[in-house]
Order: structure tokens, then C-alpha cells, then sequence
């Protein structure tokens, strides 16, 4: 069997697995089992691309297997990877990982919840190795509608509220979408020929501006609304903060890059000239994103919140990247998916353990928890620094690299939105340093808190296993950004090749 | 006529013999044994369903009025199949003492109403449709009134009654219109001969309409809720289901054969009615507390959504209409026959007692969730692709903007889609409705259509063999 079909196949197994478990243990032992496979699984496609590359392989995917589906509207299963995907493949593998054993203590219908949140991974995995847009439109979905029960049954707070309003507005992006991706499919070839949903066929013509103009804004704001794209992000805070704590982590550190992923390979790659033209509209949108979070950030008391809210930010430093559309932007917006996704999930993953302790989220009525427990709260910081950028850590490269790329650009106009961009780098400082010096220094609060436990066995691994990550990426830049370079090339090329109307 | 020329009519005849026979063995039971009718009739049901699906070479009988081809055949197939699936879940209902009497007239007249909806079907000129038709709807409006004491189930018998009789008044006189126009009621000579006849388009306004009452289309939906809360939940089923779904297909074929001429000017009239119908249905379906009235109206969106379809004017268009219409039959008897097992155990009816119900009856709970994802179209259900082709087919008519209304609209109804799965999964109750076992009837219809819910999307063949059958304009 194709290696990348295996990604889709272990989860349903694990599925089919947790059905015939009977409480708490068996199904976390199945779904533990099921994603540790999957985590050796994405080593060895890494380790499998890596070596492929340096025997010289210069195709564009590797690992490409196609079966036709519906052969009279030529729909295929088409999957295939290139370092992006890889690494995007990478980072859900370890998330979902951390996610299993963050939700070590899920008693109420344990079963219902592991598999709800392993159908979650399979359409995201689904999604990174898709090259058809049918079934990636389709693992799209699969990935977005198991949050309606996830944040509905598991969630606190106003979670039914939350959970409607997110799945609502996501699947409105996806209506945006379905419009866009079905323009792509009927102008996917010059008149005559074979109509396809195949990405890399349909990257090979050029589709009629005129369209372009017209379903470039669909395709882009569908994902956008993913990437927590301002005016759009509204689901996202709401969402994360009612949220059990695997589900924020799954959703805030995979499910959102879902968006900057299509973002890049559907909009941008296939309608380069549209995207030049309209760059402008979505660049000023995002930079509101970047900054608007961060601020939105600082007032926020909900330490879920203040979380949301950052990612809010940083995704938008995602998109902006992507709209930059230069070979250094590219890469940093990938280094960031990639290093948001294992900060904010190591976030959630913390905000989770510790009011599993403190029962409170409210950074007010706590105090001095790093003296309690000393382990949750020297990751903590670890987090926040690799947040604000401090160099070593994975969010300095990523957020250096965009910066760099965004600067490239010689006009006022890109010249003023980086400048904008980058004041968020402060005010992620301002709230990350505020969180940290009230709920981790001064004095303790409440003396129900002195008697804390620190971090068991399992949250220990959880939290280990993205800190590595995140350490990872910050020492050794170079190899990520190496694999992703590489994979740009078709696009940069693209990009180079296209004539704007015009100029 | 020799038998073989009978012979091409072989699926009305069955149903004509099987409704005979049942009548028959009915006199002869007496009263304590009268439950023998179930297994007897599913049964001969069974062996018609089975026998549509030998193949047939395309044959036509009185001068063209009736006609059979594979796409016809697979029309009926794909009826039986709904009706089998319907005569399953009514199993229960009919075991209760009130209908103890009346076993053999459901069936009776239900079957009655499957030989008017195939001879509608296989129509080749107007006359035979509005026999059909007429055959069609007569016994349904007595289905509708089947539990006479009730004045809501009467009241939705005359409703039902009355309105048909209105449509079929001004489907007539469109009819009359065409035969004014063309000096001919055959499908094939009317599509052939005659173009830009500015009284066909009148005509066709008037065949539309009364078309539209049948698959109540907004604004001729008017109806459909009050005689779908009041019917037997089992006939609201074969409403939405088996009688829409027969109306779309004759309106399809009719629309890609007859009226090709004048589809230039039809198109922005199905642009409209399509809007309004998929909006006004979920506008309406989103307040509605009965699970009877819920589906009526959501059903109505359903109807709208086949319009997009009609839209694309291609092979792709019909091809989508009947596998959404294939789906559609699955997705929403699956969810009508959850509504019906819970009614037949406890006489719940509202969405508020299914609060909870995830804890005590688990799998009920997970086909309906099945079942409302599917008609909102999620994947990986069959729903979704259902849908997908839909849009598909109106995009490649270059309707991109109502493909957004339409998508748009597929979310709206996810939202009031949810509400029943919230009810199940996430609301608490005090009191829930409390744990039963369905009787086996209940349960074989419930596994098929959570059979056709699963594997009908991933099946592409079906897809392409409705494919192979279907043609364009």
C-alpha cells in the first residue's frame, strides 16, 4: 500500500479499533497506540522524503499514487507530498500525539471522544496528502464537522453557543470555497480537454484571468475564514475557549493551518495573476489580523482567550506571508504554520492542565504557580518565549524569516504593512510577559493552590514531545527551511513566468 | 398484443397482481391472523423489487404512450426500493390494535399509488402522465386520512385531496395549451417538431406549476406541512420521498424532452423558484418543533436544491438529479424511520423528547445523526456527494452565484440539522425517552438505509451507471 494512503487507513483503524473498547482505559490505550504508530509513521515519511531528495529525486511530489473515482467527472484519489506537506504531515502527527495523551482523564463517553477527535486527525491528514481538490474538499470537511460535538459534549462554558457559531462560519468558508473550487474544475484546462481536480494538471494551464478575478476572492477567503482571517476570525476565540483542551490544541495547532495551507496551494498556485492583483485587499486584512490580535490579547483575563486571541495574530501572520508571495515569505509562512502549530498547542495543552488543578482560567485568581508546580511552569514559559520570538526557539525563525521576506518588497505599500506587522512582535511581548508575571510570580493568591500536584507521567510526555519540537526547529532552521525551499521552486517559477495584464 | 408486448408493462402488472392477491388472502384470513399480511406483502414486494432489476431492451406500447428504457427502469427500481424500505419501517405502526383491521388496505393502496407513480414514469405523451398522476395521488390522499378518527390526519386526507385536484386542474389546462399549440400530446413529436411557440412557454408555466405542487416547490408548498404533521408518519415518509421524488423525475424527463426548445426561457424561471424554495424551506424548517413538520420542510429545501440539477441542462444535471434523488430516499427514510420507530414505542413526536436520547439509545441516535448529516449534505455520507454533483451540474451551466446560494443555503440547514443532533448528544434531560428494542421489520429497514447512507457515496459505480443511462439536452 501507498505509504500516504497509510495515513488515512491507520486512524480509521484506530476507530474501528476504539468501537470495540469498553471504558476509559481501553479506549485511550487504542487511540495511544493508533497515533504513536502514526507519529513512527511521519518520522519515517520524513526520514523516506529526505533521503529520496538527496538520491537526486527532482519530482515536483513524491510518493504519488492516483486511482480514478468517478472516471465521468475525472475525479481520482490523487495523493502526493512535497516538503511542505510533509512537514505539515509532521507537525499533526505529533499535535494529535500530545492531543491523546493531554486527554489522558476524558471519563465521560471516552469512547465517543477519542473517536470524534481521531476522525478530526484523519481529515487533516487526509487533507495534506490530498492532490485532487474533490477529496481534499472532502477531508476538509471531515475534519471540520467532528468539532460541533467535540466543543457541544466535552466544552465548558457557553460551549453550545460556540460550537454552532464555529461550525457555522467554517462551513460558510467552505461554501465560499465549494464556489471557487468548482470554477477551478471547469476552467482547469484550455476549452476541449479533459476537465480535472488534479492541482498539479491544473497548475500547468493558465486559467482565464477574468475567472480568476472572480473565484480568486472565494478560494481565498474560504481558507482565510480557516486562518482566522479578520473580519472572519470571530469563531476562533469563542471556539477555543470552550473547547476541552486536546480539541483547542488539534484545532488551534492543525485545523488552522488548513486554512494557510489551501490559502497557498489552492489560491495563490493556481491563480497567481488574480492573486497579484487583489494581494492588496487581503494584505491589509491580515496585517488588521496580526495586529488586532495581539492587541486583543492584552485585555483578555481568560487565559484560553489570551491564547485564542494569539493565534488569531499569529495565523494572520501566516496569510500575510503567504500574500507576499516571495520565496523567503513563503518559507517563513510554512516555518510558522509549523512552529505556531506546536506552541499553541503546548499552550492549550498547559492552559488545560493547569485548570485541571486550579479549576479557574482566570489569570487574576491565580499567583505564583511556578513555585507549586515548578514543571508546568517552566514549559509555560517556555512557550511564552518561543511566542515572543526569542532567538533559539522555533517562532524567532519563523516570524524573522517572514519579515525578512516582507521587506523585499521595495513600494511604501508593502513597506507600511511589514512595519505594522512587525510592531505585533511588542505587543506579544506585552502579553505574554503580563500572563506569565501574574500567574507564575508574586505571591500565591488562594491556599487551596499550595497543595497542587505537578505534572504526571503522561502530561510530562505530552508537553515534552512539542517542547522538543519546538527546540528542534529553533536550533536547526536550516534543515526545515532546506525541505520547504526546495518544494517552493514550482511556484516561484510559476510566479516568475506569469504576465500581469497591464504592466 | 401478444404477452410479450403485455409483458414490456411487467413491473405496473406485478404491482397490479400483487395488489389483487393481497386483497384475496385477505378474505380468506380471519380476524386473529390478520397480522399475516405484513410478511405476506413485504414479501411479494420483495419479489417485485427484485424482478425490476432483470434487464429489459427499450420497448414502447400503444402507439408511444407508454415507453420503457434503462433510465425508466432504474427510475422504478430505485421507487421500489424506497417502498420496500418504507413497508419495513411501517411494520411496527401497523401491529398496534388500531389498525388491526386495516393492514391490507395500507397495503392495498400504497401499492396502488406505486403503479400510478410507474405508469407516470413511462409515459411518452401527456395523457398516460396525467393518468398516472392522477393514479398516483387519489390513494394517497386516503393514506393520508388513514387514521380517520384523528381529525388532523382527515383534515391532511382533504388537504392533500383538495390540492391535488387543484395542480392537476391547472396541469391539465397547460396540457390543453401544448395540444393548442403543437396539435400533438406526444413527448417525442411535441420535442421534435416545434420551437419558439410563444404559447408552449404559457403552456409550460402551467405544466410547471402543477408539477411544482407535487414536489411543493415555493410558492406552491403550502400543503405540504399540515399534511405531513397530520398523515401516518410511514405515508408523510412516502410523501417526501417516493412521491417527490417520482414528480422530479417525470418533470426532468418531460423538461429535457419536450420543453428543450424553450429551456432559454424556463432557466430563469427554475433560478427563481430554486432560490426561493431552498430559502423559504429552511427559513421555515429552522422554528419547527415537530420532527414531522421539521422534515416537511426541510424536505422542501431538499426539492430546491433538485432544481440546480434541472439548472445544468446537461447529462451531468439529470445524472445528479436521480443519484441525489437515490441518496435523498436513503438519507431522509433514515431519518423519518427513527422518527417512526421512537413514535411507534412512545408517541414522541417533538424534537424536545429527544433530548438525551444518545444515553439511553445509542444507535438510534448515531443513524439518525447519520441521516441529518447526509441531508446536509457532510461527508463522508452519501448526502454530500448527493449535493456535490448538484452543485457540480449547475456550475458547469456557469450559475456560479446560485451554486453560493445554494452552498450557503446547505449551511443554513446544517444549522437546524445540528439541533437534532444537539438534542441527542449534547442537551441533558431529566427524563429521556427510555431504552427499547425495535421489532425486526424496524430494524432491516433502519440497516438499509444506513447501508445506502454509507456506501452509495464511496460506490462511484452507481454514479456512473446512472451516468451511462442518463442523457442531456
Amino acid at each position: 500500500m501507498n505509504i500516504l494512503t497509510l495515513f488515512v487507513v491507520i486512524p480509521v483503524l484506530t476507530v474501528a479499533g476504539i468501537l470495540f473498547t469498553k471504558d476509559l482505559k481501553q479506549s485511550r490505550l487504542v487511540s495511544a497506540i493508533g497515533m504513536t504508530a502514526q507519529l513512527i509513521l511521519s518520522a519515517v515519511l520524513v526520514y523516506l522524503y529526505v533521503s529520496e531528495r538527496n538520491a537526486g529525486n527532482m519530482a515536483p511530489m513524491l510518493f504519488m499514487y492516483d486511482l480514478l473515482w468517478f472516471p465521468s467527472l475525472n475525479i481520482h484519489y490523487a495523493v502526493g507530498v512535497d516538503g511542505i506537506s510533509v512537514a505539515m504531515i509532521a507537525l499533526t502527527g505529533v499535535v494529535v500525539f500530545a492531543g491523546i495523551f493531554a486527554s489522558w482523564k476524558m471519563e465521560f463517553l471516552s469512547r465517543e471522544f477519542f473517536i470524534s477527535l481521531i476522525l478530526l486527525a484523519t481529515g487533516v491528514f487526509g487533507f495534506f496528502i490530498s492532490l485532487d481538490l474533490f477529496t481534499m474538499f472532502l477531508f476538509y470537511e471531515i475534519a471540520v464537522i467532528p468539532m460541533y460535538l467535540l466543543i457541544g459534549i466535552w466544552g465548558s462554558g457557553p460551549k453550545e453557543y460556540s460550537a454552532m457559531k464555529l461550525t457555522l462560519m467554517l462551513m460558510g468558508g467552505s461554501a465560499l470555497l465549494m464556489v471557487g473550487i468548482l470554477g477551478i474544475y471547469f476552467f482547469s484546462v484550455p476549452t476541449g480537454g479533459q476537465l480535472t481536480f488534479n492541482v498539479l494538471e491544473i497548475a500547468k494551464h493558465q486559467i482565464p484571468i477574468e475567472m480568476q478575478r472572480f473565484l480568486f476572492p472565494f478560494t481565498f477567503v474560504g481558507f482565510g475564514i480557516l486562518g482566522a482571517l479578520f473580519p472572519f476570525h470571530t469563531w476562533s476565540p469563542d471556539g477555543h475557549a470552550s473547547a476541552p483542551t486536546a480539541v483547542s490544541m488539534l484545532h488551534a495547532g492543525v485545523l488552522m493551518k488548513l486554512g494557510g495551507y489551501g490559502a497557498f496551494r489552492v489560491a495563490i498556485y493556481l491563480m497567481p495573476e488574480a492573486a497579484h492583483e487583489q494581494a492588496w485587499i487581503f494584505i491589509i486584512l491580515t496585517t488588521i489580523s496580526v495586529v488586532y490580535g495581539a492587541f486583543g490579547a492584552i485585555f483578555q483575563k481568560d487565559l484560553k482567550y489570551i491564547n485564542a486571541y494569539s493565534s488569531v495574530s499569529h495565523c494572520g501572520l501566516v496569510l500575510f506571508a503567504v500574500l507576499m508571495m516571495n520565496q523567503t515569505a513563503f518559507t517563513g509562512a510554512v516555518i510558522q504554520m509549523i512552529s505556531h502549530g506546536l506552541m499553541t498547542a503546548l499552550f492549550f495543552a498547559l492552559i488545560g492542565m493547569i485548570y485541571g488543578r486550579t479549576h479557574t482560567r482566570m489569570i487574576d485568581e491565580m499567583g505564583g504557580l511556578m513555585k507549586i508546580i515548578p514543571f508546568l511552569g517552566v514549559v509555560y514559559v517556555i512557550a511564552g518565549l518561543a511566542s515572543l520570538g526569542l532567538p533559539g526557539f522555533s517562532g524567532f525563525v519563523a516570524e524573522m524569516t517572514i519579515f525578512f521576506g516582507a521587506y523585499q518588497h521595495v513600494d511604501m505599500f508593502h513597506r507600511i504593512a511589514t512595519i505594522v506587522a512587525v510592531s505585533s512582535i511588542v505587543i506579544t511581548a506585552v502579553y505574554i510577559l503580563r500572563v506569565v508575571g501574574i500567574l507564575l510570580m508574586g505571591p500565591i493568591k488562594d491556599d487551596h493552590f499550595l497543595h497542587l500536584p505537578d505534572a504526571n507521567w503522561y502530561e510530562r510526555l505530552s508537553t515534552i514531545t512539542l517542547v522538543v519540537g519546538i527546540t528542534f526547529i529553533g536550533m536547526m532552521p536550516l534543515w526545515l527551511s532546506d525541505m520547504i525551499n526546495f518544494s517552493l521552486a514550482p511556484l516561484i517559477h510559476k510566479l516568475a513566468t506569469i504576465q500581469l495584464p497591464g504592466m | 398484443m401478444s404477452l410479450s408486448d403485455i409483458l414490456i408493462m411487467r413491473n405496473e402488472l406485478l404491482l397490479t397482481f400483487m395488489a389483487m392477491i393481497l386483497l384475496t388472502i385477505d378474505l380468506n384470513l380471519n380476524h386473529a391472523k390478520k397480522s399475516l399480511m405484513i410478511p405476506i406483502s413485504i414479501g411479494l414486494f420483495l419479489v417485485v423489487t427484485l424482478i425490476g432489476f432483470i434487464p429489459q431492451p427499450d420497448q414502447s406500447l400503444f402507439g408511444g404512450m407508454y415507453h420503457t428504457n434503462g433510465l425508466v427502469q432504474l427510475m422504478k427500481n430505485i421507487l421500489n426500493i424506497g417502498v420496500l424500505i418504507i413497508l419495513f419501517q411501517s411494520a411496527a405502526w401497523l401491529k398496534s390494535p388500531a389498525n388491526a383491521t386495516k393492514i391490507s388496505e395500507y397495503f392495498f393502496l400504497l401499492v396502488s399509488t406505486l403503479i400510478g407513480m410507474n405508469f407516470m414514469i413511462s409515459s411518452g405523451d401527456f395523457l398516460m402522465l396525467y393518468l398516472g398522476l392522477e393514479l398516483a395521488t387519489i390513494p394517497l390522499a386516503a393514506l393520508a386520512a388513514f387514521i380517520h378518527f384523528n381529525t388532523k390526519s382527515s383534515e391532511a386526507g382533504i388537504k392533500l385531496l383538495l390540492s391535488s385536484a387543484l395542480s392537476s386542474g391547472i396541469l391539465l389546462y397547460g396540457i390543453s395549451m401544448i395540444y393548442g399549440a403543437c396539435g400533438s400530446i406526444y413527448f417525442d413529436a411535441i420535442g421534435a417538431a416545434y420551437s419558439n411557440v410563444p404559447l408552449l412557454v404559457l403552456a409550460f408555466i402551467f405544466f410547471f406549476t402543477g408539477m411544482a405542487f407535487k414536489i411543493s416547490l415555493v410558492p406552491f408548498h403550502l400543503w405540504t406541512a399540515d399534511v405531513y404533521e397530520g398523515a401516518p408518519i410511514n405515508i408523510t415518509s412516502y410523501l417526501s420521498v417516493i412521491s417527490k421524488g417520482a414528480a422530479a423525475f417525470i418533470l426532468i424527463i418531460v423538461m429535457f424532452t419536450v420543453f428543450k426548445t424553450i429551456a432559454p426561457v424556463y432557466k430563469s424561471m427554475i433560478y427563481l423558484v430554486a432560490v426561493l424554495t431552498m430559502t423559504v424551506g429552511n427559513l421555515f424548517a429552522m422554528r419547527q418543533k415537530n420532527m414531522k413538520r421539521f422534515l416537511a420542510f426541510s424536505s422542501i429545501a431538499q426539492a430546491g436544491f433538485i432544481l440546480l440539477g434541472i439548472l445544468g441542462a446537461n447529462k451531468m444535471g439529470m445524472t445528479s438529479v436521480v443519484y441525489f434523488v437515490l441518496v435523498y430516499i436513503f438519507s431522509n427514510l433514515g431519518a423519518f424511520g427513527v422518527v417512526a420507530a421512537i413514535s411507534a414505542k412512545t408517541g414522541k413526536e417533538y424534537m424536545d423528547d429527544y433530548d438525551g436520547l444518545y444515553l439511553t439509545n445509542p444507535k438510534l441516535s448515531l443513524l439518525m445523526m447519520l441521516a441529518m448529516f447526509s441531508l446536509a449534505g457532510i461527508p463522508p455520507v452519501a448526502g454530500f456527494f448527493g449535493k456535490m454533483f448538484l452543485f457540480t451540474s449547475a456550475a458547469s451551466g456557469g450559475y456560479y452565484w446560485l451554486v453560493f446560494i445554494a452552498v450557503l443555503n446547505a449551511t443554513i440547514s446544517l444549522y437546524y440539522y445540528l439541533l437534532v443532533v444537539k438534542a441527542m448528544f449534547i442537551n441533558k434531560n431529566e427524563q429521556p425517552i427510555a431504552k427499547f428494542q425495535s421489532d425486526g421489520y424496524t430494524k432491516i429497514g433502519l440497516v438499509l438505509c444506513a447501508l445506502g447512507i454509507f456506501v452509495l457515496g464511496f460506490w462511484s459505480q452507481v454514479y456512473e451507471f446512472i451516468n451511462g443511462l442518463s442523457f442531456g439536452i
